[in-house]
């Protein structure tokens, strides 16, 4: 048994959704540290699908074949966005953290409802049009942000040595996020740091890898998460550098909401 | 096919419900009994995965297990009438057959039949109400009047019995 003995039979309900209350938030604050039981988990998962793949009955109706189609049609694909993974070069510190999170998400936000737009606008010109615009303006908001040449300085008390640290911004409401970590240390070869939103129920959500530069710093902006997810906290771990869909190894660094 | 799909090729997507609709549909029916809410999942699934294909990853599981996860999901949402509750990048399946193939399918969904009906009953309806009722722990102790250590004995013992089915 490669998982932890005690929590075995708690495990197989998680993996099929029976567990709730306190035993399921006791198990997920377990499965957040144990890579064992997420392996686990993910075989139990796999041996429900058994179940669901027994499942026989009738073809659906012709008629939903073309109900998709057409809907698929009405439907064309928003260009997907990624985790932003590179890492940004020295213009965080000129304006502080806040406000350039702030400039960021709201940058973000304007680009969001931009694609949001786009779907809706009957005409490729149109879309052309107000996508230029809207680019323009993050562009000017941005503008004072990502200036090259600004200078980073890190303040800490006299004597000490800069530690590890990170600060997220979560606006739930639009999804946006934004990560700003500093002086982390170097990884190894084909790993990255990868954060994660801790919800208040329910697995980990990968939220964004990262690679410190040179001098520590790394960031994430907006990657892709669940509308409304709601964060406890947020925790990052080392993973390969593609990241990966759930924690694989010990939480470096976590947080709480501020 | 995935892939051609991430690229917004829309006629991958015929393919992929051609390949697959009857699975996800077999579990939507399953689980909601309805036949016009069977569709209705249906429609959810696929359009799902034409929104957001990279919720699946293909690494970490076969598309046709995820699809009949994520039926099973969304299904047991409609049931409950409840919002989502899982997220599709949540739903990471391994080891399972794909079994795109509907003749593959019909051999291991008997196969996998054969197993349950093997089981002790009481077994088999924990894991059955828990599966296809999305009823949890607590709730099939207060139906089936037993003791909750006992019920969540039965429904791992019953996912063991399974993955050994098919691991020999």
């Amino acid at each position: 048994m490669s998982t932890h003995e005690q929590f075995a039979d708690d495990l197989a309900l998680y993996a099929v959704d029976a567990l709730t209350g306190e035993d399921r938030a006791a198990m997920e604050t377990h499965l957040a540290g144990c890579s064992a039981c997420r392996v686990e988990l993910e075989q139990l998962r796999g041996d429900g699908a058994l179940l669901a793949l027994s499942t026989l009955g009738p073809k659906p109706p012709q008629r939903a074949r073309q109900r998709l189609l057409d809907a698929v049609a009405k439907e064309p694909r928003v260009p997907a966005r990624v985790a932003q993974t590179e890492t940004r070069r020295s213009w965080w510190g000129v304006l502080g953290w806040a406000a350039t999170a702030a400039a960021i998400v709201f940058a973000a936000s304007l680009w969001k409802e931009n694609a949001a737009l786009k779907q809706t606008l009957a005409s490729a010109n149109a879309q052309a049009t107000q996508s230029a615009r809207e680019l323009e303006d993050i562009r000017r908001i941005a503008a004072p942000i990502i200036e090259p040449e600004a200078q980073v300085v890190t303040v800490v008390a006299l004597k000490a040595q800069p530690q590890p640290g990170g600060k997220a911004f979560y606006l739930r409401s639009r999804g946006s996020l934004v990560f700003l970590a500093t002086n982390m240390p170097p990884l190894p070869p084909n790993k990255a740091y990868e954060l994660w939103l801790i919800p208040k129920q329910g697995a980990a959500i990968a939220a964004g890898v990262f690679k410190p530069d040179a001098n520590g710093r790394g960031t994430v902006i907006n990657p892709p998460l669940p509308p409304g997810a709601e964060a406890k906290t947020f925790a990052i771990t080392v993973e390969n550098e593609a990241g990966s869909p759930v924690p694989t190894s010990p939480v470096v660094m976590i947080g709480a909401g501020e | 096919m995935v892939t051609a799909l991430k690229a917004g090729d829309q006629s991958a997507v015929a393919q992929l419900y051609d390949r697959y609709s009857s699975v996800v549909y077999a579990v939507a029916l399953r689980v909601l009994g309805d036949t016009g809410a069977a569709e209705d999942v249906l429609q959810e699934v696929f359009l799902q995965l034409w929104r957001n294909p990279a919720a699946f990853d293909a690494a970490r599981g076969t598309l046709g297990s995820w699809l009949a996860v994520i039926a099973r999901h969304r299904a047991i949402d409609f049931l409950r009438k409840r919002k989502p509750e899982t997220d599709l990048e949540d739903v990471i399946v391994s080891v399972s057959p794909d079994l795109a193939r509907e003749a593959d399918r019909s051999r291991a969904a008997e196969k996998v039949r054969g197993v349950i009906g093997a089981m002790p009953p009481p077994q088999r309806s924990a894991l059955e109400m828990a599966y296809f009722e999305g009823l949890s722990h607590s709730e099939i102790a207060g139906k089936t009047g037993e003791p909750l250590g006992t019920i969540k004995t039965r429904i791992r013992t019953g996912l063991m019995t399974l993955r050994k089915a098919f691991q020999t």
